[in-house]
């Protein structure tokens, strides 16, 4: 037996997409969304918004027929995202890997703004995350005072998705207890959500899928059960692709970061920049930029969001303490924080990293000193 | 066309049943043999060297089974070759097995490789790269890809694959799909006339003169299997005289032809067909399953990874096979091609990792079918040239066991020297080095030669590698290189490298080397790897070799030593702290040979910052590690003796330092066993330890102060360790110390305040003229200046020498 559940009137008391300090994808880029719906000619998916193909190039951007241009929202390979859509059109649930800062949840709510028009269905996994949150809660008034019954029920953002046919998405999967976790099993594998206390089922109407993203560095903290992680496809998200790209995106957060902390601008700040990304890259692929040279990757993470900081960091310490310039003393400490996590594998890394790649260098000498002196 | 059957059967109209393919696609073999079984011709000519006819009944041998390669080379010059490799999967391949089996007659009808191969001699080939010379591969257009471009696709293979591979059998017309692409390619060669292979006219010119003649003997029932691009060209009218005037003139050489087996994992490489192709396994695959190839090929991969602990089940089949179903449909492609079908494993058997997906790619995806080739089948050119270079070396291969001496400094023992260490990299263990009597200089081998009759299969094996024993030692040496388990193994190759002077292999070694030192965690590895290697260079400068590049690697694994060796040697056992002290001195003595290597190097060069990298920093830095290691507590006792005594044989630490430090660690407070694994690594290990003690009073007085102090119940501890430090002095050593120690501290006393004030412990304090004198002359003599300078003295060397002795 199952039941069907109203569309909950959503609460849009406190603030309008205008007001809103960040507005959802499906507001952001309602334009854009529209515009791919109108010339959309390809067979949709039950309930999908957008044909798969559309939902591909809502994502990676380009250029419609009738010359309205969708930008891209995610820049890498063409590949991932296919894989992406096709899985949530094979309505298989999709797990979005990758470490922290390779833009998981914007892709996983791109995802469900294309496909179903609607990306705030979220669940937020957290180590206190109650199975209340992908199931269902109770109104404790209403059960009170009429007993069990479907009024009484809070359905959870998973029971909304699954009985409106629509994406849900798990935030940081991997952070859920495992036993919450599980519950996600049935839900994945029979499509259903049974209510014993009412004796019904909420059945998942067709175009009903989940996008979960989690963190791989975090494995250790509450892996999938293999029957579990059997329900996902994967996509790992990979660090970006070039140097100049990884620059570019560490300048233009640095900027933004700067700004809203009122440091002074450094323009000669972005040879800086790229040494510090270099050597994060370098780091963290185990090869010089030029390939010739292998070198060992430290146990932390190096990604951009740690570039960035590193930078910002370097910063505040050229602007409080120093001329104003972002010299290679300022980035030397902060690397040396990032680099060395574990005190005695990473110190060894970095070591030979500074003294085999950082010493031949030209035009690094400056940064070697830097580094010595900090590591010494 | 379709209409015609058996018997008289052949093409309409007496024209020739031109069947274009692409060499090695499976669609197109598929494709061959229903249209070769629909025409049944009674001629099948194939797209090859004539040469091979002889050798086409050796294809349906029992024992021949693909992929083979033809293989043809210059009689006199092995290395001038050509490979036309062929798998299960390749319409060649399939056109032959059909003539045989149904025992029509088959021949090869391309240029002959006696004209092939001598082109690339007058392009100025050097002959080393035959393989591509016979059919070079520059800038010319690639037909493919110009259809694919118009077709809309960005990549020429997947369009074909989309057109033609992956087109389902039994369609109805078995010639349409070559009707159409003749068309598509008449098209194209009219665009762009022989589009830069200017070498097709005359090759086409020859098949055409040979279609001629097949026609003449065999009426209408010829059919000719050929590369899709040539069909146009075989279809237009020329005449004879025409074809005749272009093939007029063509360099010769003697050529030779034979089968060897290949691999999938060389399918990839450019050959005498072209271009090689990326995917053999899975082309093999799709030639081999006989429907639901994407159902199969997903239950062939989770079958290797469930034989790799990987958990995969059937559910993770069905998922993997819709995703790349769907991926194929979003993609608008005919069926699910390798791409969609990697991307499909990759997401949902490998959850997102690309580490099991490239096993799946080695395994599958290339795959690691070798072929074999009957026994009946000619000599491999491996073999002549081995032949040739024996001749040359004056070096018969004899099954009697003997000794060879070399001198290496003549030109025709270091050739031997060479041809024996490149046989040895390739497996046919012919000589074995053994120690040299006698001399020890490094231009001195010497071999023990016995040759077994079946070293001759070992090398027809070893002919999968190369047609010349340098070229296949380096190919086998790079192989080795990117397999070899452990870092010592790939300085080992580098030394081999160098021992058998194969220059192009070193680049390939080299780097492998420094990626796998880089990445090599372990200090005992690092360690033990870098003798071989300095002692490589020293070799590489006896035979005059460019070293260059392996000295920067040595120096950078230097570093890396340096840096990780402290760290290394906390918390040790006695067993891995022996260990960890062989691994410093023979870094030592390594780091002192690295450093009269960079400095000779920075002397020559024109460099200037050689200079500064040379024996200084590198020694000054491995000194100051030592230091280091000297003075940390946790470093086990034998290592910081070791590292004083480093020091001190040095000059780096004075007598009075290393007295103090000595003095420390023998100190009451230090365990006894400690103190007794601190001396035996000071003095022992019969490197002159026991003259050290014998020498320098003062050290032994430390030692023998501390020993009469060890508490009896420690002393049955530290017994066995003192009594391996000391058993491996010399007897005469052992017996002076003994008096020494007899004659106890008081004569030391004695004797001491006089000397130990200002000269050195147990010596006077002036020279002793007279016995200083005594040496002179054969100072001289080493110098070679005495006889002449001093007159006087010219015939006192004798008399003079044994006044030394006394």
């Amino acid at each position: 037996m199952s039941v069907s559940i109203e569309p909950m009137p959503v609460e849009t008391g406190e603030t309008t997409p205008a007001q809103a300090l960040r507005p959802h994808a499906e507001d952001a880029f309602a334009a854009e969304l529209a515009a791919l719906a109108a010339q959309d000619d390809r067979p949709r998916p039950a309930r999908w918004k957008l044909s798969p193909w559309a939902v591909a190039t809502y994502l990676l951007g380009g250029t419609l027929p009738d010359g309205t241009v969708i930008t891209p929202k995610y820049v890498g390979p063409r590949r991932i995202v296919e894989v992406a859509v096709t899985t949530l059109a094979t309505d298989r649930a999709l797990l979005l890997l990758g470490v922290p800062g390779t833009a998981k949840t914007w892709v996983s709510e791109h995802l469900a703004a294309a496909v179903s028009g609607d990306s705030t269905l979220l669940v937020q996994g957290t180590a206190g995350t109650p199975e209340e949150a992908i199931r269902y809660g109770w109104n404790y008034a209403q059960l009170l005072a009429n007993g069990p019954s479907r009024d009484a029920l809070v359905p959870s953002p998973v029971m909304r998705a699954m009985a409106e046919g629509m994406t849900a998405r798990v935030e940081e999967l991997t952070r859920i207890p495992a036993d919450v976790q599980d519950t996600l099993i049935t839900i994945l594998s029979e499509k259903t959500l049974p209510i014993p206390e009412l004796g019904q089922e909420v059945q998942a109407v067709r175009g009903f899928n989940l996008i979960a993203t989690a963190n791989d560095r975090d494995r250790g903290v509450n892996d999938l059960s293999s029957a579990l992680r059997r329900r996902f496809n994967t996509v790992v998200l990979p660090l970006p692709e070039s140097v100049e790209a990884e620059v570019d995106i560490v300048s233009r957060r640095v900027d933004q970061i700067g700004r809203s902390l009122d440091l002074p601008a450094v323009p000669e700040g972005i040879d800086e920049i790229r040494r510090v990304v270099t050597v994060f890259r370098e780091l963290r692929d185990g090869v010089t930029a030029d390939g010739r040279t292998k070198v060992k990757s430290p146990s932390g993470t190096l990604s951009t969001a740690e570039a960035i900081s590193v930078v910002t960091n370097g910063l505040a310490l050229a602007a409080h303490f120093g001329d104003g310039v972002l010299r290679a003393g300022d980035v030397a400490a902060g690397i040396l924080g990032a680099v060395v996590r574990d005190p005695a594998a990473d110190r060894v890394v970095w070591q030979e990293y500074l003294e085999a790649v950082v010493r031949e260098r030209d035009g690094w000498t400056d940064f070697y000193r830097a580094c010595r002196e900090v590591s010494a | 066309m379709t209409g015609i059957d058996g018997g008289e059967g052949g093409a309409v109209g007496g024209e020739p049943l031109l069947l274009g393919v692409r060499h090695h696609g499976p669609g197109s073999a598929r494709a061959v043999r229903a249209a070769l079984d629909a025409a049944r011709p009674r001629v099948v000519l194939i797209e090859g060297p004539p040469e091979a006819d002889a050798l086409i009944p050796l294809a349906a041998d029992a024992d021949m089974r693909p992929p083979v390669a033809l293989l043809a080379h210059a009689v006199d010059e092995p290395g001038r070759s050509a490979f036309w490799p062929l798998a299960e999967f390749s319409p060649e391949w399939v056109a032959l097995r059909w003539a045989l089996e149904w025992e029509v007659p088959a021949r090869f009808i391309d240029l002959p490789a006696t004209h092939s191969l001598a082109w690339g001699r007058d392009a100025g080939g050097d002959g080393t790269d035959g393989t591509e010379t016979a059919d070079p591969v520059d800038v010319r257009i690639d037909p493919l890809a110009v259809l694919a471009e118009t077709a809309g696709y960005d990549d020429p293979e997947r369009w074909w694959e989309d057109v033609v591979e992956h087109r389902g059998g039994g369609t109805g017309d078995v010639f349409g799909p070559f009707l159409a692409l003749e068309e598509a390619m008449g098209a194209l060669r009219e665009t762009y006339g022989h589009g830069g292979h200017d070498k097709d006219l005359v090759r086409e010119a020859y098949m055409r003169l040979q279609m001629r003649s097949a026609q003449r003997e065999f009426g209408a029932g010829v059919a000719v299997v050929c590369g899709a691009w040539h069909v146009p060209a075989l279809r237009r009218k020329a005449s004879v005289a025409a074809d005749r005037a272009l093939l007029k003139g063509l360099p010769k050489v003697k050529a030779d032809m034979t089968w060897v087996p290949w691999t999938h994992r060389r399918l990839s490489r450019v050959s005498g067909y072209g271009a090689g192709i990326d995917s053999p396994g899975w082309y093999g695959h799709l030639f081999a399953a006989p429907d639901r190839p994407i159902e199969r090929w997903m239950t062939k991969v989770a079958g290797l990874l469930r034989e790799e602990d990987r958990l995969v089940s059937s559910a993770h089949v069905i998922e993997a096979v819709r995703l790349a179903e769907t991926l194929a449909a979003m993609r608008g492609r005919p069926l699910a091609g390798l791409g969609e079908t990697t991307d499909a494993v990759r997401a949902v058997m490998c959850e997102g990792s690309d580490v099991p997906l490239s096993l799946v790619r080695d395994r599958l995806v290339v795959g690691d079918v070798l072929g074999e080739v009957p026994q009946g089948a000619p000599a491999v050119p491996l073999q002549r040239d081995l032949d040739r270079a024996q001749r040359r070396l004056r070096l018969k291969p004899e099954a009697l066991e003997r000794e060879l001496e070399l001198d290496l400094r003549k030109e025709i023992d270091a050739g031997r020297s060479r041809l024996l260490h490149r046989l040895r990299l390739l497996g046919v263990a012919w000589g074995e080095p053994v120690a040299s009597r006698g001399s020890t200089g490094t231009f001195r081998e010497t071999w023990r030669l016995r040759w077994e009759p079946e070293l001759a299969v070992r090398v027809a094996e070893a002919g999968v590698w190369g047609t010349t024993v340098p070229a296949a030692a380096t190919a086998k040496a790079e192989a080795d290189a990117v397999g070899a388990p452990s870092l010592a193994d790939v300085t080992a190759l580098a030394e081999r490298c160098l021992l058998a002077e194969l220059p192009d292999a070193l680049p390939v070694v080299m780097q492998v080397l420094a990626d796998r030192a880089a990445l090599d965690t372990d200090v005992g590895h690092l360690a033990q790897a870098l003798p071989a290697l300095v002692r490589s260079l020293r070799y590489g400068d006896v035979r005059g070799t460019d070293t260059h590049a392996l000295t920067e690697v040595a120096e950078g694994l230097a570093e890396r030593i340096f840096v990780g060796l402290p760290p290394a040697c906390a918390a040790l056992d006695a067993d891995a702290a022996e260990e960890i002290r062989r691994h410093v001195d023979a870094v030592h003595g390594a780091v002192g040979l690295l450093g009269d290597a960079t400095a000779a190097g920075a002397a020559a060069g024109p460099a200037t910052d050689g200079a500064e990298r040379g024996a200084g920093p590198l020694r000054g830095r491995w000194h100051s590690v030592l230091r280091v290691l000297c003075g940390r507590e946790s470093v086990p006792g034998v290592i910081r003796g070791r590292a004083v005594r480093l020091l001190l044989d040095d000059g780096e630490l004075g007598q009075e330092k290393a007295a103090r430090l000595m003095g420390l660690v023998l100190s009451p407070g230090t365990p006894p066993a400690d103190a007794a694994a601190w001396i035996e690594g000071f003095v022992g290990g019969g490197a002159g330890g026991g003259m050290l003690l014998v020498h320098d009073e003062r050290l032994l007085g430390l030692v023998d102060a501390w020993l009469t102090g060890v508490p009896a119940d420690a002393f049955t501890d530290v017994l066995p360790l003192l009594r391996r430090t000391f058993s491996a002095y010399e007897a005469g050593v052992r017996r002076t110390l003994g008096e020494l120690v007899r004659r106890g501290p008081g004569e030391k006393a004695g004797g001491g305040p006089a000397g130990s004030g200002a000269g050195l412990p147990g010596f006077a304090t002036d020279l002793d003229a007279a016995r200083a004198d005594a040496v002179l002359p054969v100072v001289r003599l080493l110098l070679g200046v005495g006889l002449d300078g001093v007159p006087g003295r010219r015939d006192a060397d004798d008399n003079e020498l044994a006044g030394v002795a006394r």
